[in-house]
């Protein structure tokens, strides 16, 4: 097996790999700043010279006099790469101590710092003092660089990884540098900042804090988050990320490479697209009786006293509405509506399972991880298996974005496609599909079960959300009223919730566990960033508990189960997908 | 250790017979008297507090202050290492961008909105004097802290900058950070 040699560490070769790459995996950490693996090689920041030679077959080494770039050298067989003599550590110091010339070293308020390539190489290969007697040269910030991105133009090190990215990955080549020496700038053309659905990824890609996120600027210092590999769940390609939390709030998204799914990047709509975790239209209780529009309690109850909080809310149209109400409003202000509000759904889907099995419909949205839609499937077919499951519309907007862009931002040709946005804007179409494939044989789409709704409607309908947008339009939700019996579980009040008879909270994706299946059948587990939202609980534990399963719910034990029953999941045997997700079917 | 030893080291000590002068008690009442009139003369040994206020050190470490700069600015450039550096999570800051369109404003990028101390939970320990970069938080030798609520003790951004105003005047400047020298982030304010 050809090999080649890093500080005396002999590893094997392997194909299209450069000299940083094949010294990672000898465990040896070369600086760079302007390689980046997705990227084209320019070896413009010299961060990354190391000295190289070549074996020979006699076994002598022949040294090149000079030092080479690492990014640009391939590793090929017979490589002598030598990283940590005091020509590569002198030429490494200089390196810093010029790109540090006029930094401002402004650590104290960059949002980079604690992250930042500039900081972590100072303090591992530089010079702890500044020779500079001439006052720095100081530069203007640029805010109108983009919508969402602004530059901090004197702490850029000019390594252009935003420029090659806007130039080869997204395409539409907004960056450029002008100028050259001390006063090179990045810089947009007047009136076409860079605003590309891409725009994000630059400042993630930006190796100092020369590119800032405007939506995360002087939010927390990166020291206070805390992260959680999650998956996007904006569109069906379901980019791999990491949720940043502090204090229980989401403060950033970043992208996760994982070659199987997207490769190193994200798309804006992601990247900004969690907020509606913490939106004020939460569902934070649940509520059984119908409410008018927008209203939650009835207008007797208001004469009682507005309800001050959830659980009273909850309370009293209990109160007004249920069997339950033996209990008086005083007795229940305090309770866990949880509880009361679990028998309640086991009567009524019992009753109706008894009375008309066939007029019962439960509509799963793509939306619900595989756990939840096996859980829910599970008890409802256990119940009975007469009662349809139907698959709710799967929202598509527009078509297929695809990147890098032509210079007329056309799309490029299928096998230059590098990045896609998904038109399919639901994570898990694929998942639920399967899960109701193993159950009912075939799968009720939308049509089929709406045109029934308006012939012969259903006694009895639980209908499954959890869409970040309004999901249902008016003449569907209108349509699904005609049930005897509306159950709806969601994440926001919308539409649905507005007419439905029995609401459950459900829980956004960083707050929950879970698996989808992205459009190329890749399964990826999520897990939570933050805890649930006041009131609410993951809407796993409520299938659990409607269910009767015992114990809480273990992701890894549900997958398990799932793997057995359904042979379509057969690759969650072990229950662990790992960091970056397993092919379940294709 | 045996019984029997033990009953050895035990021993029972008898009070010391009074004798006829003790009985008496006027010998110990002429020895009070005299202390007493010994102290008349002496130097006072009692401070009078509050009419007379001690002279405080000026490297106590009393309530915080925050200090503004040459144009009246709050000093503070919201780069959390006092909350960061403080033991007691006394510290809390909320950090903004400065008005691009503000002249006063330009040559600054970051300032806090707020900055709130809770005094009654700070252990008073300097971190963050130490940890500021640009010597905008000081310790007062003010040390006399006192409040009707405990909302009263939690001090924002503007009782903060109150007390520099305050002392600033006072002659009683706190002692500055051992370095004596402002970080690199304050020399690129001041140039």
């Amino acid at each position: 097996m050809p090999s080649l040699f890093i500080n005396s560490v002999e590893i094997e070769v392997q194909p299209k790999e450069n000299i940083v790459q094949a010294a990672r995996r000898a465990g040896v950490e070369i600086p760079h700043y302007c390689w980046h693996p997705d990227l084209s090689v320019v070896a413009s920041c010299r961060m990354c010279l190391v000295e190289a030679g070549t074996k020979k077959d006699d076994g002598t080494v022949a040294m090149q006099p000079r030092l080479v770039p690492a990014c640009q050298t391939p590793a090929t067989p017979n490589t002598v790469v030598v990283t940590d003599s005091p020509k590569v550590k002198s030429s490494q110091a200089q390196t810093l101590e010029y790109l540090l010339l006029n930094h401002p070293l402004d650590c104290s308020i960059c949002d980079q710092a604690g992250e930042c390539y500039l900081q972590d190489y100072t303090y591992q290969f530089g010079k702890a003092e500044s020779r500079l007697d001439e006052p720095k040269v100081q530069r203007q910030d640029k805010y109108y660089i983009g919508e969402q991105i602004a530059l901090f133009t004197d702490r850029c090190v000019m390594c252009t990884r935003c420029v090659r990215f806007t130039r080869e990955y997204s395409g539409t080549a907004e960056l450029f540098v002008t100028s050259r020496g001390s006063v090179e700038e990045i810089e947009v053309l007047p009136g076409q900042p860079c605003d590309n659905k891409l725009a994000g990824n630059v400042v993630d890609l930006c190796p100092v804090g020369a590119l800032c996120s405007k939506d995360f600027l002087y939010k927390k210092r990166v020291w206070w988050l805390k992260s959680a590999d999650s998956v996007c769940q904006l569109c069906s390609t379901g980019c791999s990320i990491t949720v940043d939390q502090s204090e229980s709030k989401v403060e950033r998204v970043r992208p996760r490479e994982n070659p199987q799914a997207q490769g190193s990047f994200m798309c804006d709509d992601g990247r900004f697209g969690w907020k509606f975790a913490h939106s004020e239209n939460r569902i934070r209780a649940p509520r059984i009786g119908r409410a008018s529009h927008g209203q939650v309690a009835s207008p007797q109850l208001t004469t009682i006293g507005a309800p001050t909080n959830a659980v009273e809310q909850y309370s009293m149209s209990v109160n007004q509405s249920t069997p339950l109400a033996t209990a008086t409003v005083s007795d229940l202000t305090f309770a866990d509506p949880w509880p009361g509000l679990i028998n309640h759904l086991q009567s009524v889907l019992k009753q109706s399972a008894q009375d008309h099995p066939t007029k019962t419909l439960a509509v799963f949205s793509p939306f619900m991880t595989c756990e939840e839609a096996y859980l829910l499937a599970d008890y409802l077919k256990k119940t009975n298996p007469k009662i349809t499951l139907a698959m709710g519309p799967v929202p598509v907007v527009g078509e297929d974005d695809t990147y890098p862009k032509g210079p007329k931002g056309q799309s490029p040709a299928a096998e230059k496609t590098r990045f896609t946005i998904r038109a399919e804007k639901a994570p898990n179409r694929l998942g639920v599909e399967a899960v109701l494939q193993h159950f009912q044989k075939s799968i009720v789409n939308d049509e089929q079960w709406l045109s029934s709704m308006e012939l012969n409607p259903f006694e009895t309908v639980l209908v499954v959300g959890n869409s970040p947008a309004e999901w249902l339009n008016d003449e569907t939700v209108s349509k699904l009223r005609r049930a005897g019996k509306l159950i709806v579980v969601d994440i926001l009040e919308n539409n649905l919730t507005h007419a439905a008879d029995v609401v459950i909270p459900g829980v956004s994706f960083v707050e929950k566990e879970g698996t989808v299946v992205n459009h190329a059948g890749l399964a990826q587990t999520f897990h939570p960033a933050i805890r649930c939202s006041d009131g609410t609980r993951p809407d796993v534990r409520t299938y659990m508990e409607l269910s009767g399963r015992s114990g809480l719910y273990h992701g890894p034990t549900i997958r398990a189960e799932m793997a057995s029953v359904i042979p379509a999941f057969a690759a969650f045997e072990t229950g662990e997908l790992g960091e970056l997700g397993k092919r379940v079917f294709s | 250790m045996t019984t029997e030893n033990k009953k050895k080291t035990v021993r029972f000590a008898e009070p010391p017979k009074i004798g006829l002068s003790e009985a008496l008690y006027l010998p110990a009442i002429a020895a009070g008297i005299a202390t007493t009139v010994r102290h008349m003369f002496h130097k006072n040994q009692t401070r009078q507090y509050p009419e007379v206020e001690p002279d405080i050190p000026k490297n106590y470490r009393g309530v915080h202050r925050l200090n503004r700069d040459d144009q009246g600015r709050v000093k503070c450039v919201a780069c959390f290492m006092c909350q960061t550096a403080c033991p007691a999570n006394c510290i809390e800051i909320e950090a903004t961008g400065t008005d691009k369109n503000d002249p006063t404003w330009a040559d600054r990028d970051k300032f806090p909105k707020t900055f709130v101390i809770d005094e009654l939970r700070c252990i008073y320990c300097g971190m963050c004097e130490e940890a500021c970069p640009v010597d905008a938080i000081e310790l007062t030798s003010i040390y006399d802290l006192t409040g009707m609520t405990r909302q009263e003790m939690i001090f924002d951004k503007e009782k903060l900058l109150s007390v520099f105003d305050e002392t600033v005047q006072s002659g009683k400047d706190p002692v500055r950070t051992v370095r004596g020298q402002l970080g690199p982030a304050s020399e690129r304010l001041s140039s």
